[in-house]
């Protein structure tokens, strides 16, 4: 009983710490992942200059996942020309598939940064459970807010939240 | 002597005294709490034309809680299970509650510490690999220490002991490891940019577990070490993995005393529109456990990959491949090609084409007099098939609003040899599956999906034929209705419909799902490590979140 009372205390004080936003703004925690040519990167690195980035968490076995990374690069273009995001999808494929996501990537032809992690260290690191999982980062390289899960259309409101971080900063 | 002393005292001691140059996003913030829940349960009714089994206690759940607090440098987390009883289809040793997960970790990005529980891989996992698949009911986190060591750039060392996590407990083995990975072109200034990439790693894993056995003469100490290589150059990619186990003889190997050796190769060709992937894979006496008669899916220390495809459509996961670590030879090619947009094969959006061909064999072994029990030729697939899977997968979006996946997959698949380790009750199943997954998008938010599958086979359950309607709105909701008819069984009281709804709500971080149904009975896997799932029926509650 005595770790479930030290748990409650914990917990209680995480809620009111964050009960006064829906969403406490957070920095990517620092974590190496590895690149499509077996580079390794440390996410601390990951940023875009000030604009707005998409951290997008994914598998080659996830359907959803995918259909969610395939409906975004055919507006991917123009998301590009009018906010100058860019989606860096990273993927929690294990040692099984690991190798599949290169050629899965450029067979899909995809134009996204992507980045593998290979024991799920930046999963864990951010309390992921399922994928997809995507993360909106603005310009400062906070993480402001979460979705999981992909239901088609869900890329229109995220344009529309990268939208609104461009705004912000600028 | 000189050199190490020079080492020590001029790049390890000032990095733990002085610290190195920090994280610089890390050190300016205050201390951060994050975490995660995760609550599964559900309610069993009785249901004899499946052959559900009897659920006392009518309702069962598992859920866990994990809190990280960072500040700085310093990270320290902490995880809590509950199992009150643990969902049917995982083990019932998870039991009770407590703390499963517990660890502090000082981290400034050249030495890393870490006490207490931690996970960790080296290379492709063959020799180390400890994860967490929750899906699964898999942990076999480490609890000991770990230290990470980054001397150089491009150089990587780990070193790791402990023992593993045996549900609330740790098993009796010890287990220890280095490795050290080696970027060539980070280490060395000349090849910062040369159009070829290399990288080199190198580990031992050794494990100690006391001799108790009255027959045998058991190893106490068993090592284990493997190399491996990656070289990409321009659009080719070559991954290259060896690994030498030495005798370690245990229930699971019939006592042999030979040693166990794997061999990972893959090669893949990557341009944009197309994809290409050739990978063999060989495992002899590849078991690896820190208690020697540890089985199921207990105190595994490495991880040996499947090679096959992972289908998550639901009638091509009724027969999934589950690695078989006493030995097994086993090949994977996949070409994944996208017919532009704008041609006449392409369409006005592109075609996107996926062909996967994997499969594995036996090793081709012969038995021998001594304590090896037997040998293995090393260039031959063996002549049991276990597992062939061929598969065609046609994606292409018809108009704004219409996207149609249409798949065939043709498998072969001994189910004595990898459900019930050779028994002979099933014999080789052969079957042919279509599936058709059409997504009609409404308008911006609203979106139908619909499945449409079938699976012909004379073996087994024999044919099946299946559905899935799902409808959405997006962001938040989803309702679905889905239905398994195993239509053609021999036995016509086995001919039962699996029938399913579910409804969802999902808002940033969390998610809330409601099942109601029945559940077929079979194997649930993930990346070849698998579960047995017994049939079930009754309402399924998922509540998660993480923040």
């Amino acid at each position: 009983m005595n770790h479930l009372k030290k748990l409650v205390v914990v917990f209680s004080c995480a809620v009111s710490v964050s009960s006064a936003q829906v969403f406490e703004s957070r920095p990517i925690p620092a974590v190496d992942v590895k690149d499509l040519n077996g580079k390794t990167v440390n996410t601390s690195t990951l940023n875009n200059n000030g604009k707005p980035m998409v951290l997008d968490f994914w598998a080659t076995w996830c359907k959803p996942c995918v259909n969610e990374l395939t409906a975004i690069s055919e507006h991917y273009e123009e998301w590009q020309k009018e906010t100058g995001v860019k989606i860096v999808a990273i993927s929690v494929d294990d040692a099984r598939t690991m190798a599949n996501v290169k050629p899965f990537v450029n067979g899909k032809g995809w134009d996204y940064e992507v980045y593998v992690d290979p024991n799920g260290d930046l999963k864990r690191a951010l309390n992921i459970g399922a994928v997809p999982y995507v993360f909106l980062v603005n310009g400062k390289g906070e993480i402001v807010s979460v979705k999981t899960g992909y239901a088609p259309g869900d890329e229109h409101k995220m344009y529309e939240e990268i939208k609104a971080l461009t705004k912000e900063s600028n | 002597m000189n050199k190490m002393i020079k080492l020590i005292t001029g790049r390890i001691l000032p990095v733990i005294f002085l610290g190195a140059p920090t994280l610089s996003l890390a050190q300016s913030s205050p201390g951060e709490i994050h975490g995660s829940f995760q609550i599964d349960g559900q309610y069993y009714i009785q249901d004899s034309t499946i052959s559900a089994p009897e659920v006392a206690e009518k309702y069962l759940l598992n859920g866990y809680g994990d809190l990280v607090f960072t500040k700085g440098n310093f990270k320290a987390g902490v995880r809590y299970e509950t199992y009150q009883n643990v969902l049917l289809g995982y083990d019932k040793r998870f039991n009770g509650s407590g703390i499963a997960h517990r660890y502090a970790e000082y981290d400034n990005g050249e030495l890393a510490i870490t006490v207490g529980n931690f996970y960790e891989q080296f290379g492709s996992g063959l020799i180390l690999r400890s994860y967490w698949e929750p899906t699964l009911g898999y942990d076999n986190a480490l609890d000991g220490v770990r230290v990470k060591f980054k001397p150089y750039s491009g150089i990587l060392i780990k070193g790791i002991i402990g023992k593993q996590r045996y549900y609330f407990k740790t098993g009796e083995g010890i287990v220890r490891g280095v490795d050290a990975e080696v970027g060539i072109n980070d280490l060395i200034k000349k090849w910062n940019d040369k159009k070829t990439r290399v990288t080199a790693g190198f580990g031992f894993v050794s494990k100690y577990q006391k001799d108790d056995d009255n027959v045998y003469i058991l190893p106490e100490n068993v090592g284990a070490y493997a190399g491996r290589l990656d070289v990409t150059r321009g659009k080719v990619t070559i991954n290259a993995e060896y690994a030498y186990k030495y005798n370690d003889p245990s229930s699971l190997n019939n006592y042999s005393y030979k040693f166990g050796d794997a061999a990972l190769l893959k090669a893949t060709y990557s341009q944009k529109g197309l994809g290409i992937l050739l990978a063999a894979k060989r495992i002899d006496n590849m078991n690896f456990r820190s208690e020697r008669n540890a089985n199921l899916n207990d105190l595994l220390i490495n991880y040996l990959p499947a090679l096959t495809k992972y289908h998550t459509y639901s009638l091509a996961s009724i027969y999934p491949y589950a690695t078989q670590p006493n030995g097994e030879f086993g090949f994977e090619a996949e070409v994944n090609y996208t017919i532009k947009k704008g041609t006449k094969l392409g369409g006005d959006y592109g075609t996107n084409i996926i062909v996967n061909y994997s499969g594995a064999n036996s090793l081709s072994t012969e038995p021998v007099a001594g304590k090896d029990l037997y040998k293995s030729d090393w260039g031959k697939f063996g002549k049991d098939v276990y597992y062939k899977d061929f598969s065609l997968e046609i994606t292409r979006k018809m108009s704004k609003n219409l996207k149609i996946t249409l798949m065939y997959i043709n498998q072969v698949y001994d189910k004595d040899k990898i459900q019930f380790q050779g028994s002979k009750q099933y014999g080789t199943i052969y079957d042919n599956i279509i599936v058709a997954d059409i997504t009609f998008q409404l308008n911006d938010k609203n979106a139908i999906r619909t499945e449409w599958q079938t699976l012909q086979s004379e073996q087994d359950y024999k044919s099946w034929i299946a559905g899935l309607i799902e409808y959405s709105h997006s962001p938040n909701w989803f309702v679905a209705v889905s239905d398994q008819y195993n239509y053609g069984n021999e036995k016509s009281d086995k001919r039962i419909h699996y029938f399913n709804c579910f409804v969802g709500y999902t808002k940033d971080s969390h998610r809330i799902t409601l099942g109601y149904g029945r559940q077929r009975e079979g194997l649930f896997c993930v990346g070849g490590v698998c579960r047995q799932v017994p049939s079930s029926n009754g309402l399924t509650v998922s509540i998660s979140t993480s923040f």
